[in-house]
Order: structure tokens, then C-alpha cells, then sequence
């Protein structure tokens, strides 16, 4: 991981095949309140990729309800400590902070974009969905989802680049 | 006098939250087709592809076009010769309940703001306005919309003094946010009337079809300016880089203060979700 990890550059699109864990707002409170007490996590960090959603239910027969990215500036002030405890990409949408660009430079991360609003569309990329933790939070709990070719790109990579800044100014005409 | 059971405003909102989650709006789709080559970044063009791949699948698999189904906003109606028998907003919550959990929707509302921030489990309450008019009618307009693009929505009291510069200037500062939109956007701009009245005013206007002008000329013209100037600010549909960053720009006006000019701009995203019916 760490290998296809400082090759990826801002702008380059990925498909990921293997296993993600969903969370969002609630679950990274809880996630990082865990680090911060010494606890377990409910899954293994290390190595891992969060994608940041919350899923629509998913109807009789689907292995997943509808399922895009939310706005990952929400999880910014979390997205640090878990980067430092071994995560190694996010999945979401919309630019971060400077904070988020500082650990992925130091921990050798990415964070990838997938394109919000299309969720029927993304949900057709994965295979399976498990509760792991927290059902009590409804869509914000933490799924384990097996996808296969799930389309992305890389919009911060582990060298500073920033595709959201950098597409901004290549079509910017004011 | 016209009696209505509000049993009936149940079983409409039950069906519009349905329709309007899983059927993309007919006007944004033809005007994403319609932009799609005026697009120059080629990331750009791949998004707008996927948004109409995606509204043709979620028809065909009957899932939401986004899975932040949203808070339930609801617009009545209610013609002055109606009289509707019973709680007419406990019958919008119950309909908003039966799509909710009946139609795998995403229940997205928490009971309190602040503390625990449970989800209320049933998407209620529905944010209702309701309106008076003259008739025998009732009509429902279901919005359905997600927090990214109630997020990046914003409110000013700006001065008199500044003028139409100042609200340029506000429209184009409050744009600068559409990446976390899901753009292409729709932009919603009202002006006037007090801090209350000039933010539903904001949201209304994103409920008129794209190739609707404003009958007021200047303010038509206004319109046309500031989406051209927010297509030059290089955001681009996904946010990551292009021309077309908003499908177009409505602004509603209304009588303010002598001392006022309230304005607030209010986004809709690509996955712009509507539907309505009368009764």
C-alpha cells in the first residue's frame, strides 16, 4: 500500500478493488475518541481506506442502497490523527484543509475524489456491505464494503499536490 | 367551500419524496446534456457523463439519484376556498415517514442540533411553508435536498450603501463555495425583505426550471451576468476544474427596509431533486 501510495500523483484516476469501511461525522468522533482513550478500533487502520458516506438502505435483493461521497471538509479536524495512526486514503469530496495536505505529506497518504450527486451509479461498484460498528447511527455507522473498480481520482497525493487547486487555476478566468 | 381529507396530502407527499429522490429533474438533465459541450476540461466532460448515467440508473434500479436523500422541504399552497380536514402537518410527516422507510431513503434528520444528535429514524419533521392563494386548489412542491449544498448556502445583511456592487460582490464570495456543492449548481439569489423572508426567498428560486427568466428585465439580466461570471471562477462540475460550474442563476426580489438589503444565496446541486402535484 504504501508503494501505490507515493506513486499516485493529483489527477490521476484509480479504480479500487478490495475492502473500504464507510464513515463519516459520528464515527470519526468516536473513532478518534477511541485513539485518544487507547481503545480498540472496530477495524484495523493500518494499511486502510475510509470512504466517506453514509448509504441509503439498500432495497430487498441489492447488496447496498445508494451510495456517494459527502463533503470531506467535515472530517478535517479528525482526518489527521487517523492518517497518523496508519490510514492510508480517504475517499470523499470537495477540497480540505492545509492541515489534512501537512499529514499526508508527513504519513505518506492520499485522498481521493469520487464524484458526488451519482450514488445509484457508485452503488453498482460494490459487491458487499457489513454493519461493522456503531448501528445505533444509522447511515453514519461503519459498513465494510467489498468493491471492485470503484472509479476515483487522486486530488491530494503525498507530495503536496492538490488537484482542486491546481484544476481551479488551469480554467479560472477571472 | 371545498373539503380535502388530509389523508390525501399524505398519500401525495408519500409519492412526490419517491418520485423526486429516484427521478432526476427533466430541466437540469437536458441542461446538463445541453452544457456537456461547452465543457472544456476533459475530468469535467467524465462527470457529466456519470451524472446522466446515473439519472438513467436510478430509474431503471429504482434507487435515489443521491444517497443524501435530505431534509424534506415541503411547499403548500392551499387555495382560499379549501378547507383542509385535519393537521395538515402531521399528514406531510406521515408521508414524508411512509417514502422515508417504506422506499429505502435515507433518514438524514437529527431530533437536536446541539447535544445528542439522534436520528430521528423516519426523516421528520418536514420544514413545511405554506402560502394562501386564490382557488379551490393544493399544491404540493416536494425538495428533497441534501447539507452539502444547505452547508455552502449563505446569508448577509449587506449596506445599503454598497448597492448593486455589494451584492454582486456577496453572490460571487458565496460562489467561491460551489466545490462543496456538487456543482454544476443551480443558484438561487434572493434579495430584499427581511432576515426571515430573504432565505426562503433564496430557496424558492431554485425551484424554477432552468429556461425560466425573471420578468423583470434587469433582474433578468442580472441573472445571465452573474452566471457567466460564476462559469469563469474555473470551479467546474465536480469542483475539480471547468467551465460549468452552475446550470444557471435564479434571483427573487422583494420590498426591504429604508434601512436594509438583505441578501441570501442559497445552491442546489447537479442531483437537483423536486416534484409536485395539485389537488
Amino acid at each position: 500500500m504504501d508503494d501505490a501510495v507515493v506513486n499516485l500523483k493529483a489527477g490521476d484516476k484509480v479504480e479500487i478493488t478490495g475492502i473500504i469501511y464507510t464513515a463519516r461525522d459520528q464515527a470519526h468522533k468516536r473513532l478518534v475518541e477511541s485513539i485518544q482513550r487507547g481503545e480498540q478500533l472496530p477495524f484495523y487502520l493500518k494499511g486502510q481506506i475510509i470512504y466517506y458516506a453514509g448509504p441509503a438502505p439498500a432495497p430487498p435483493g441489492k447488496a447496498v442502497g445508494s451510495i456517494g461521497p459527502t463533503t470531506s471538509a467535515r472530517m478535517d479536524s479528525y482526518a489527521p490523527i487517523l492518517v497518523s495512526h496508519g490510514l492510508k486514503a480517504m475517499i470523499g469530496k470537495g477540497p480540505r484543509s492545509g492541515e489534512v495536505k501537512d499529514a499526508l505529506i508527513r504519513y505518506n497518504a492520499v485522498y481521493l475524489a469520487a464524484t458526488g450527486g451519482v450514488a445509484a451509479l457508485l452503488s453498482s461498484y460494490v459487491r458487499s456491505s457489513e454493519l461493522i460498528a456503531y448501528p445505533e447511527l444509522g447511515p453514519e455507522a461503519i459498513y465494510k464494503l467489498e468493491v471492485e473498480n470503484f472509479p476515483a481520482i487522486v486530488a491530494m497525493d503525498a507530495w503536496g499536490g492538490d488537484l482542486y487547486e491546481q484544476s481551479r487555476l488551469i480554467y479560472r478566468e477571472i | 367551500m371545498r373539503e380535502i381529507p388530509v389523508l390525501m396530502i399524505t398519500e401525495i407527499v408519500d409519492s412526490l419524496c419517491r418520485k423526486a429522490n429516484t427521478v432526476l429533474r427533466p430541466d437540469v438533465l437536458e441542461a446538463i446534456h445541453a452544457m456537456l459541450g461547452m465543457e472544456v476540461s476533459p475530468t469535467g466532460v467524465e462527470v457529466m457523463e456519470q451524472i446522466i448515467k446515473n439519472a438513467d440508473l436510478a430509474v431503471v434500479e429504482q434507487l435515489p439519484i443521491c444517497q443524501d436523500t435530505g431534509y424534506v422541504t415541503v411547499f403548500l399552497e392551499i387555495g382560499r376556498e379549501v378547507v383542509l380536514q385535519g393537521n395538515v402537518y402531521q399528514a406531510v410527516d406521515e408521508g414524508v415517514r411512509r417514502a422515508y422507510i417504506d422506499g429505502y431513503l435515507r433518514k438524514s434528520i437529527v431530533s437536536c442540533p446541539l447535544f445528542e444528535r439522534e436520528n430521528t429514524g423516519d426523516n421528520t419533521p418536514a420544514f413545511v411553508n405554506i402560502d394562501m392563494v386564490a382557488g379551490d386548489k393544493v399544491r404540493i412542491v416536494v425538495m428533497p435536498k441534501g447539507g452539502g449544498t444547505e452547508n455552502a448556502s449563505q446569508l448577509r445583511m449587506l449596506s445599503v450603501a454598497g448597492e448593486l456592487a455589494a451584492v454582486k460582490e456577496f453572490v460571487m464570495e458565496a460562489a467561491e463555495n460551489a466545490a462543496k456543492a456538487c456543482p454544476p449548481v443551480i443558484v438561487g439569489v434572493g434579495i430584499g425583505g427581511s432576515f426571515d423572508k430573504v432565505g426562503l426567498m433564496a430557496k424558492k428560486a431554485l425551484l424554477r426550471p432552468i429556461p425560466d427568466r425573471n420578468p423583470d428585465l434587469r433582474i433578468a439580466q442580472l441573472e445571465a451576468e452573474l452566471l457567466t461570471e460564476i462559469n469563469k471562477l474555473g470551479i467546474g462540475p465536480a469542483g475539480l476544474g471547468g467551465r460549468i460550474t452552475a446550470l444557471t442563476v435564479k434571483i427573487e426580489t422583494m420590498p426591504t427596509h429604508i434601512a436594509c438589503l438583505p441578501v441570501a444565496v442559497a445552491f442546489n446541486c447537479h442531483a437537483a431533486r423536486q416534484a409536485e402535484a395539485i389537488i
